[in-house]
C-alpha cells in the first residue's frame, strides 16, 4: 500500500496555485475550513486584553528558551539520558533516516506505527523507511486516509481538510478489506479505528511527534485528542519520538501558557483531550509502556536561523497553523500548493532556512502583507516582518548585503537580476546628477513616440506607459511666464 | 574507536549542532518567565463553584459525570455498572478502589492487569470493553482529569477499553493545571507518565464532523465523589 506521494516542488509554487485557484470545489471546501476554524479560534479568545497577556508570557517563554538553547539542550540530554532516553542528534534528514533505520533494523521491526508528526514528514520518514522494506504507518485518522490514498496533507492540524466524506468512503472502501461503502462519518471513523487497532498491537515499533520538551526534568509533551498518540507511545516496545532541536523550553510550569494558547489557536478547543507528559520509557514493575525510548533531535536548518537573530524569532513556533488559517493567500490556494512540508506564512518564512532560498524564493512573495498572520500568532512571530527580510535577502546577493558571508541564507540573492540590477543603478545616476536629470528630462518628451504600445502583462488592462508631453519643470516654466500664481 | 557507526555520526551531529548554536550572537534579554505570577493574577470566576464549574465543563467535553457521597459510591457505581452493562471490566489490583469493585461485579466480568501488556494485549484489544481507574486530580477551568498511571493502573488502562470509569474525590479538584502541578509537586519526582484527559476520544478529520472514539476511549464516566456527606 502507501502509494508514494505526488511529488510537488516548492518551485512550482506559482504553477500549482495557478491550478488551485481554478479549482472550485477546493477553493469552497477549503474557505468553509478556514472560516470555521477563525470563528472558533475567536470564541476562545474573547477578551483580547486577556489574549494579549497570555500570549505575551507565550513569547517570553519561547524567548527564553532560545536565548538559552544550548544550555537547555545540554540539560534536556542529560535530564533524559538518567531517565533511560537515548538521545540522537541529526543534522539532516538522512541523518534521521539513518537514525530509525538502524533501531528498526536492531529490532528486526518490519511495521512501525506513527502519530502525528510534522518533522517526520519534514525528512520524509515513511519514504525512506518503505525503501527498506519497512512499513510506517500513519495513525491520525487525516494522516491515514492521506496515505492510503498516497495524498499529501494540505494543512498541519486538519491535514485531510481536502478530502471529502464520499472521497474517504471510497478510499476506506478500496484500500480496507472488507471495509463496506459508506458515507456515515461515525462508520468511517469506526473503520479506521478497527483497521489501525490491529496495527498497534502489532507493531514493534511507535513513532511520535513532540509539541514540548522540558529541560529541567527530561520530559516530553504531546497533545492530541484521538488517543493514537497515546497508543503509539506505549503499546510498542520500542518508542522513537523526534523533533525539531528548537521545541525545548526549561521548566514545567512553562510548558503552560504554551499549551493554554495551542489547541484554541490551532482548532479553536480549550484543552485537547490528552495531554500526555512522559518522562521515560517503562520502569521496573510498571506492566507497560516503551522498554525502550529513542528521541532524535533535527537541526535541518534551524541553526541556520538560529545564528541570525533577525531571523531567529521564526524558531518560536509552536506550529498552531493559526497563521494559515488568516491567511488571504494560503485560504485561497491551499497547502499543496506550496511544495514544502510547513505551508503558509509560517512555511513561508522557516522553509528558506530548511531547504535554502533558491527554491523557495516564491514563498516570501506569497502573502500581501495584510499583517493578519502577525496579528493571531500565539507567539508573536513577527512574521510579516520576517517575510520582508527573506524579500530582501533573495533579492541581494552576498557580497552587496549587509549579512555577513558566514551568516548568508543558502540560495541568498536568488531572485537578483542583472537587468534589475542595471535599471536601478541607472536610475540612481540619473537621479543624483542635476545635469544628466536635466538632459533626460528635455530628451524624454521629445522621444515619447518611441515608446511601445505593447508593455508585457502592463499593458493586457492598462493604457500603454509614456513619459508625459511636457515635463513637470518645463510646465511650471510655462505657468510662470503666462503669468499664473 | 567506538565500533558503532551510528553512534559516530551522533557524536558528529551533536558536535556541528553545538558548534553551530554556541557561535550565535546572544539574543536580547528577556526577563525569566514568571507563570505562577501571570497564574495568581488571573481572575478565578466568583459567580459559580469550582466543582459546578468542573462539572459544566466536563459534560460540555461529553464527559458523564456521576455524583455521589463517600458513603454511596459503591451503589452509585452499581448504577454506572448497570447502565453501561461493561462485559469484561479491566482494573489494578491494591488501589483504593479495587476491593469495592470487586464486589460490585461478578468474578468472571473482571479482568485484573496483573501481567505486563504482552502477556495481555490480544484480549485488551479484542475482549475487554471497560477499565476503571483512580485519579491523582481534576482542573476546573477545563474540565479535566489528572492521572499519574502507576504499576497497578497502567498508562493502557485508561486508553484501549471503550469505556473509561475514572474516580475522583471532590477536594482533589484544582482550579487550574498549575495549581495541580504546582500543589502536588510534580516536578520533585516526575512520574513516567502523567496524563490529563478531557472527554472521550475524538476526531473531526473527516469534513470536520465530530466524532467520539477515535482511537482511544468513545465514553468516559467520573465518578465523583462530593466532600462530607451532602451534595
Ligand atoms: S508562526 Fe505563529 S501562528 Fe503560525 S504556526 Fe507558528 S505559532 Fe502558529
Amino acid at each position: 500500500m502507501s502509494a508514494e506521494a505526488v511529488t510537488v516542488r516548492p518551485e512550482d509554487f506559482k504553477l500549482r496555485s495557478h491550478e488551485a485557484l481554478h479549482d472550485a470545489h477546493l477553493r469552497s471546501s477549503f474557505r468553509g475550513a478556514m472560516d470555521f476554524l477563525i470563528e472558533r479560534r475567536a470564541l476562545q479568545f474573547p477578551d483580547l486584553q486577556a489574549f494579549e497577556r497570555l500570549r505575551k508570557m507565550g513569547e517570553q517563554v519561547r524567548q527564553h528558551a532560545l536565548n538559552h538553547l544550548p544550555d537547555l539542550l545540554e540539560t534536556l540530554e542529560a535530564n533524559l539520558t538518567a531517565r533511560g532516553v537515548q538521545v540522537h542528534w541529526a543534522e539532516t534528514p538522512e541523518d534521521a533516516n539513518r537514525i530509525f533505520l538502524d533501531i528498526a533494523q536492531r529490532h528486526e521491526a518490519s511495521l512501525m506505527v506513527k502519530g502525528k508528526s510534522m518533522v517526520s514528514e519534514e525528512i520524509e520518514l515513511n519514504h525512506t523507511m518503505a525503501a527498506q522494506d519497512i512499513e510506517c504507518l500513519e495513525t491520525d485518522m487525516g494522516e491515514y486516509i492521506l496515505q492510503l490514498d498516497g495524498d499529501r496533507p494540505s494543512h498541519i492540524i486538519m491535514p485531510a481538510i481536502h478530502k471529502t466524506k464520499q472521497d474517504v468512503a471510497e478510499i476506506f472502501h478500496e484500500h480496507i478489506n472488507g471495509a463496506p461503502l459508506t458515507d456515515d462519518v461515525n462508520e468511517l471513523i469506526g473503520i479506521g479505528r478497527q483497521a489501525l487497532r490491529e496495527k498497534f498491537g502489532a507493531a514493534k515499533i511507535g513513532v511520535s511527534g513532540v509539541n514540548f520538551m522540558v529541560a529541567e526534568t527530561g520530559t516530553l509533551v504531546l497533545v492530541e485528542n484521538e488517543g493514537n498518540g497515546r497508543l503509539c507511545t506505549t503499546v510498542p516496545d520500542v518508542h522513537i519520538a523526534i523533533t525539531g532541536i528548537e521545541k525545548v523550553v526549561e521548566k514545567l510550569e512553562h510548558v503552560l501558557p504554551l499549551y493554554a494558547l495551542l489547541p484554541k489557536s490551532a482548532t479553536g478547543q480549550a484543552v485537547t483531550t490528552y495531554l500526555n507528559i512522559i518522562s521515560g520509557p517503562r520502569r521496573d514493575g510498571e506492566k507497560d509502556g516503551p522498554q525502550e525510548m529513542h528521541l532524535v533531535l533535527l537541526d535541518n536548518g534551524r541553526t541556520q536561523a538560529y545564528r541570525e537573530t533577525r531571523y531567529r524569532a521564526t524558531l518560536q513556533c509552536i506550529r498552531c497553523g493559526a497563521c494559515m488559517n488568516h491567511c488571504p493567500v494560503y485560504t485561497r490556494v491551499g497547502g499543496l500548493s506550496y511544495g514544502t512540508t510547513y505551508p503558509g506564512p509560517i512555511g513561508s518564512i522557516i522553509s528558506p532556512h530548511l531547504v535554502g532560498l533558491e527554491s523557495t524564493r516564491d514563498l516570501p512573495t506569497a502573502s500581501s502583507l495584510c499583517g493578519a498572520c502577525g496579528e493571531v500568532c500565539p507567539v508573536k512571530i513577527p512574521i510579516p516582518d520576517m517575510l520582508m527580510k527573506l524579500r530582501e535577502a533573495g533579492r541581494h546577493s552576498v557580497t552587496e548585503s549587509m549579512t555577513p558571508p558566514s551568516q548568508a541564507l543558502v540560495g541568498q540573492g536568488t531572485v537578483r537580476r542583472l537587468g534589475e540590477v542595471l535599471a536601478w543603478k541607472g536610475w540612481r545616476l540619473l537621479y543624483s546628477n542635476a545635469a544628466l536629470y536635466r538632459l533626460f528630462a528635455w530628451l524624454a518628451p521629445r522621444l515619447r513616440w518611441l515608446t511601445p504600445p505593447v508593455q508585457a502583462g502592463w499593458t493586457q488592462s492598462r493604457a500603454p506607459l509614456k513619459p508625459a508631453p511636457q515635463s513637470l519643470r518645463a510646465m511650471l516654466a510655462q505657468r510662470r511666464r503666462d503669468g499664473g500664481g | 574507536m567506538s565500533a558503532n557507526p551510528i553512534r559516530d555520526a551522533d557524536a558528529r551531529a551533536r558536535g556541528a549542532i553545538f558548534k553551530r548554536l554556541r557561535a550565535a550572537p546572544a539574543g536580547e534579554p528577556v526577563a525569566v518567565p514568571d507563570v505562577a505570577g501571570y497564574y495568581a493574577a488571573r481572575a478565578v470566576p466568583q459567580d459559580e463553584s469550582r466543582t459546578a464549574r468542573f462539572i459544566r465543563h466536563a459534560q460540555s467535553w461529553r464527559a458523564e459525570v456521576v455524583e455521589t457521597t463517600p458513603a454511596d459510591w459503591p451503589q452509585a457505581l452499581a448504577g454506572v455498572f448497570a447502565d453501561k452493562r461493561p462485559a469484561r471490566l479491566l482494573l489494578g489490583r491494591g488501589t483504593a478502589i479495587a476491593e469495592t469493585v470487586a464486589g460490585l461485579l461478578p468474578a468472571e466480568q473482571l479482568r485484573w492487569y496483573d501481567e505486563p501488556l504482552a502477556g495481555i494485549k490480544k484480549e485488551l484489544f479484542d475482549e475487554v470493553d471497560a477499565g476503571i481507574t483512580t485519579t491523582v486530580g481534576a482542573v476546573a477551568e477545563t474540565g479535566s482529569l489528572l492521572l499519574h498511571p502507576t504499576p497497578a493502573e497502567p498508562r493502557t488502562l485508561s486508553l484501549i477499553p471503550p469505556l473509561h470509569i475514572a474516580v475522583l474525590h471532590e477536594r482533589q479538584i484544582f482550579e487550574t493545571l498549575h495549581e495541580a502541578m504546582s500543589t502536588q509537586r510534580w516536578t520533585d519526582a516526575m512520574p513516567t507518565n502523567v496524563l490529563m484527559i478531557t472527554g472521550p476520544s475524538k476526531t473531526a478529520d473527516i469534513q470536520r464532523v465530530l466524532v467520539y472514539g477515535a482511537h482511544g476511549p468513545k465514553e468516559l464516566v467520573i465518578l465523583l465523589i462530593r466532600d462530607g456527606g451532602g451534595a
